[in-house]
């Protein structure tokens, strides 16, 4: 391609978040039908969510983080060069050279390439182990350098120097936080929440430096390096994080002639042209008012505006943005809304702080304190949707604009003014995907009525995910207000969720369907409320499953506790804990499936798994088998199956921990446990995690510094990564934590939810289980400890209970009326064991047998 | 004891054979059975004091297990989903509730000195 194409081009210099969003606005205008889009990416990957780009280091993939659906460009026709920065412009012909010398005419041109990070001119901060944050690439290093180091330091206590000493704890380094500055986060939060942040920070064990001026990097003596300080301190340090803000990438820009600000910046105007009228620059590569925007949202903004004067529409004006940010460092809530700083003519605030728990929260009032203009929350950040509305939408105060920072004792009303009814329907709700309340109301009105729903119709939420509690509480409004009901019961003959009748059953002490029935349903039951309903028995009062008030509710697979197959006839799996097995117990697995012609085959979840067994089989087998020691592994149930392990310290050179004695410890604890879904777990003895407890709903890695727990991941058809849930555990603390998280998740989730998607629908999300988890928050973590204690005190093997219990036996039979076997069942043999005979190979039997 | 299809409900027109297949208490109720008549396999149910006898043979899955499914009522109608696939037939009709072009056969049945009996028409 060069200079020929017939359409006239619109080039793309940069395809970060803004970037991509611009392309996006392109596709959605069918910009294609008009013109030639092409977009150049320096890095090697196409635009990820930077926003959340410290996930990469609690599991989340490249993938993960990607913004591009696969194949979006090339399905709206966009041509998009990875890899080739441009790096020449020829304003006057309007041409531009790539990197690989790409040459192209354009008609317009964007420059969305961001910004770099700005590192101090300080000398040595060039060493190795000197590192910046900003793409993968730079994490990937981090975590290098991360590896071999105990003492890590962040240049810059902002934001996101926040986010990096949060990384570099999650790696086990004594973090320290090195600021110019007299306080923290200088820019979002004043004094007081500065104060209170730090005092926060400190007691999770990272060291706040602040009013530090770095003037050397040398080397160190009992680390690396020492950084020495102006005022004659020095810190010893093994590596060395800069986050001391961000510079628009405009040297391309400046080299072109194009006008830039006095400190960097591409000047644009309200329609995000630069000083060429063919050039425009969004995102934080521009300068507008003199501004930079580090923040997605303003960046989305720019590249709105600048896509619709391009397409023509000249009405539309970048016009300032909100700077209003809430987010969670190291597990610390900070907020901060407008005029942080109340520098406002004639603003006034007023400070609520609560020091016993660390609740720092203020609010600038106009002069005539009938506006909000800004607000600062630390420790609790409740109320900022309520806040950003009020400031963004100029809604009145109430009489008492303390009302809205003073806590809410109970038998308070609430303040007047609240509440997602009050906003104007033109209230931007999401600011990151510029969505509105009134197209939130549309989509639920459309038939949108779950949050998640209403994530991928609108994309609000999708962002920075601080608008999500709004959006959840203007979707039940709307709900109640448009008379939508949710059927949320979980069947006919149930009135009630899953987590309703858990309840039910666990306050009223009902012990069998028909009392649960009886009380509280209506009908006979059937294959959606009677195997919950058994799952919920069996999680409260642990009964034997087969009992006989309790076995017509059970699964075919419950029933006959093995796993049915294909073609009607069941696979047994022994449990095989952490896949620790002695050759003796080998010897009875090979003899017993010899002996029954059983298929045999090792399962993902390191067991063995013997096919073909007909009904009638089973109790002979599991004589053999309970005989010989073994237990019943309830791969047929709904509950927990195996604890994946590798072998751990006690044999791996690498090893820290020992895994397999952690696995079996946690297998034999949990074994038995019912649940809503099947549960997985694996324990790695080092962060090479040979055991893929990534992919596990509970996951277990050892690390120098105890274990890291992850929870809810799962492989299967929609894969995902577990979530760091905490790090540093000793096994004590481990236990107590998975021993909440599993009956917190059994007492909440829906009917055949797994873990991951529980975790998804969950308000809140991670943060909300740890502060239920580690926090007690609800203060039921005494409760959920009990609940499991006797779970586990009362497991009994159900195989074991069962072979010695000749009426159970009874029910093993084949025929009712005959001792034939099921001749439907045919095997064939393939490489020298059984397998199901096809229909075809099942006709041709016939026959054969006819024509005997 | 009820039989679901008793004689007279069968338009009379060919007599039936009946068949003594166990005795009633054998029968555990909201359990299915399987039992064999001459060489088809028989799903019997014990329902409400009432009993139920369709094909074993489910139609989806193509093996025998609907003995094995769970028992219950849709919209009050009396069913067993199969365990392989989940489809519902109803144990009176045999007719498949997800699908009614499909369906399994019914038997008759009744109880007769607490035993129960299954229905079949004679082969010529």
């Amino acid at each position: 391609m060069n200079d020929s194409g017939e359409k006239p081009i619109i080039a793309v210099i940069g395809n970060g978040m803004v970037g991509h969003k611009f392309l996006e606005y392109l596709v959605e205008n069918n910009a294609g039908d008009t013109f030639e889009i092409v977009c150049f990416c320096e890095e090697s990957r196409v635009a990820y969510d930077r926003v959340h780009l410290s996930e990469y280091f609690t599991g989340k993939s490249a993938e993960d983080l990607s913004l591009v659906v696969p194949n979006y460009y090339e399905e709206h026709g966009i041509t998009i060069f990875i890899g080739d920065p441009v790096e020449k412009i020829d304003r006057e012909n309007q041409q531009l050279i790539s990197a690989q010398g790409r040459k192209f005419n354009y008609h317009k041109l964007v420059f969305a390439t961001g910004s770099y990070p700005f590192v101090p001119p300080i000398p040595g901060k060039d060493r190795e182990h000197c590192h910046v944050y900003r793409t993968i690439e730079d994490l990937e290093a981090m975590q290098a350098s991360g590896k071999t180091s105990k003492v890590g330091a962040v240049v810059g206590g902002g934001l996101l120097g926040l986010e990096c000493a949060n990384a570099l704890k999650n790696m086990g380094l004594k973090t320290h936080v090195v600021e110019f500055a007299p306080r923290l986060m200088t820019v979002q939060v004043d004094d007081g929440g500065g104060a209170m942040l730090r005092s926060k920070i400190e007691s999770l064990g990272v060291v706040v430096h602040t009013s530090k001026n770095t003037q050397n990097i040398t080397e160190g003596e009992q680390c690396r390096y020492k950084m020495e300080f102006a005022d004659g301190d020095a810190l010893e340090t093994d590596m060395i994080v800069f986050s001391a803000g961000i510079r628009s990438r405009d040297s391309l820009a400046g080299s072109c002639g194009l006008e830039l600000g006095a400190r960097g910046g591409v000047v644009i105007d309200n329609t995000c042209q630069t000083s060429d009228k063919n050039i425009y620059a969004i995102g934080e590569c521009a300068l507008w008012n003199n501004a930079i925007f580090g923040l997605v949202a303003p960046g989305y903004q720019m590249a709105k505006v600048a896509a619709e004067n391009i397409l023509g529409d000249t009405e539309a004006a970048f016009t300032g943005a909100d700077m209003s940010t809430k987010l969670k460092l190291m597990g610390v809530d900070v907020a901060s809304i407008g005029d942080a700083q109340c520098r406002s003519q004639g603003a006034k605030a007023y400070t609520y702080v609560d020091e016993p728990n660390e609740v720092y929260k203020r609010i600038i009032v106009s002069e005539d304190r009938k506006y909000l203009l800004g607000a600062v929350l630390v420790g609790d950040v409740d109320d900022y949707g309520t806040l950003l509305q009020m400031m963004l939408n100029g809604l009145p105060l109430p009489e008492f604009p303390d009302s809205m920072i003073l806590p809410r004792r109970e038998g308070d009303a609430a303040p007047a003014g609240l509440g997602v009814d009050a906003l104007p329907d033109t209230a931007q709700i999401c600011s990151c995907h510029d969505v509105s309340k009134a197209q939130l109301c549309e989509a639920i009105t459309g038939g949108n009525t779950t949050v998640a729903q209403l994530k991928s119709c609108s994309k609000a939420g999708t962002g920075c995910g601080g608008c999500v509690p709004l959006v959840t509480q203007l979707l039940n409004s709307e709900l109640v207000k448009q008379g939508i009901e949710v059927n949320t019961d979980i069947c006919e003959h149930f009135p009630y969720t899953r987590q309703e009748l858990y309840h039910l059953v666990r306050v009223g002490k009902i012990k069998t369907f028909d009392e649960l029935l009886d009380k509280h349903g209506r009908g006979h039951g059937c294959d959606i409320c009677k195997p919950a309903a058994a799952s919920i028995f069996a999680t409260c009062w642990n009964d034997y499953v087969l009992k006989n008030e309790h076995a017509a509710l059970q699964d075919t697979n419950d029933h006959f506790l093995a796993n049915m197959q294909k073609n009607g006839t069941y696979s047994i799996v022994p449990r095989v804990a952490g896949g620790e097995i002695t050759p003796e117990k080998l010897i009875v697995l090979g003899e017993v499936a010899k002996k029954y012609n059983l298929y045999t085959k090792i399962t993902g979840g390191q067991r063995i798994d013997l096919f073909g067994a007909q009904v009638h089989e089973l109790p002979l087998i599991w004589k053999t088998l309970v005989d010989a020691g073994f237990e019943t592994g309830h791969a047929y149930g709904k509950s927990v199956r195996t604890v994946k392990s590798c072998v751990g310290s006690t044999w791996c050179r690498y090893g820290v921990l020992d895994s397999v004695t952690m696995a079996i410890d946690i297998e034999n604890r949990y074994k038995g446990l019912r649940a809503p879904h099947k549960l997985k777990f694996a324990v790695s003895g080092c962060t090479r995690e040979c055991a893929e407890a990534q992919s596990k709903d509970v996951g277990v890695i050892a690390t120098e510094h105890g274990w890291n727990l992850y929870v809810c991941g799962n492989g299967g058809m929609k894969p995902r990564h577990a979530d760091l849930f905490a790090t540093g555990l000793d096994d004590a603390t481990l236990i107590k934590y998975i021993d909440r998280f599993l009956m917190f998740y059994i007492r909440t989730a829906d009917r055949l939810q797994r873990t991951s998607v529980w975790m998804e629908n969950l308000e809140g999300g991670l943060d909300y289980l740890r502060e239920v988890i580690v926090d007690d928050k609800l203060e039921i973590c005494d409760e959920l400890e009990k609940e499991m204690q006797h779970v586990v005190a009362t497991y009994e093997c159900e195989w074991k209970a069962t072979v010695e219990d000749p009426e159970k036996i009874k029910r093993f039979r084949t025929f009712i009326n005959s001792d034939k076997k099921d001749d439907t069942v045919v095997f064939v043999e393939e490489r020298k064991q059984i397998r199901p005979a096809t229909k075809e190979e099942k006709i041709h039997f016939k026959q054969l047998a006819e024509t005997a | 004891m009820n039989a679901v299809l008793t004689e007279s409900e069968n338009n009379g027109s060919v007599s039936l054979v009946w068949e003594t297949i166990c005795n009633i208490d054998e029968l555990v109720p909201n359990i299915g059975a399987r039992a064999l008549l001459g060489d088809t396999q028989i799903a019997l149910f014990k329902v409400d004091d009432n009993v139920y006898a369709i094909d074993a043979y489910d139609p989806f899955s193509e093996a025998a297990v609907l003995s094995r499914g769970i028992v219950g009522d849709l919209k009050s109608e009396i069913v067993v989903a199969s365990p392989i696939y989940k489809q519902h037939f109803s144990l009176k009709t045999g007719i498949c509730i997800e699908d009614p072009s499909v369906n399994v056969k019914a038997y008759a049945v009744r109880v007769v000195d607490n035993m129960v009996q299954l229905g079949y028409e004679p082969k010529d």
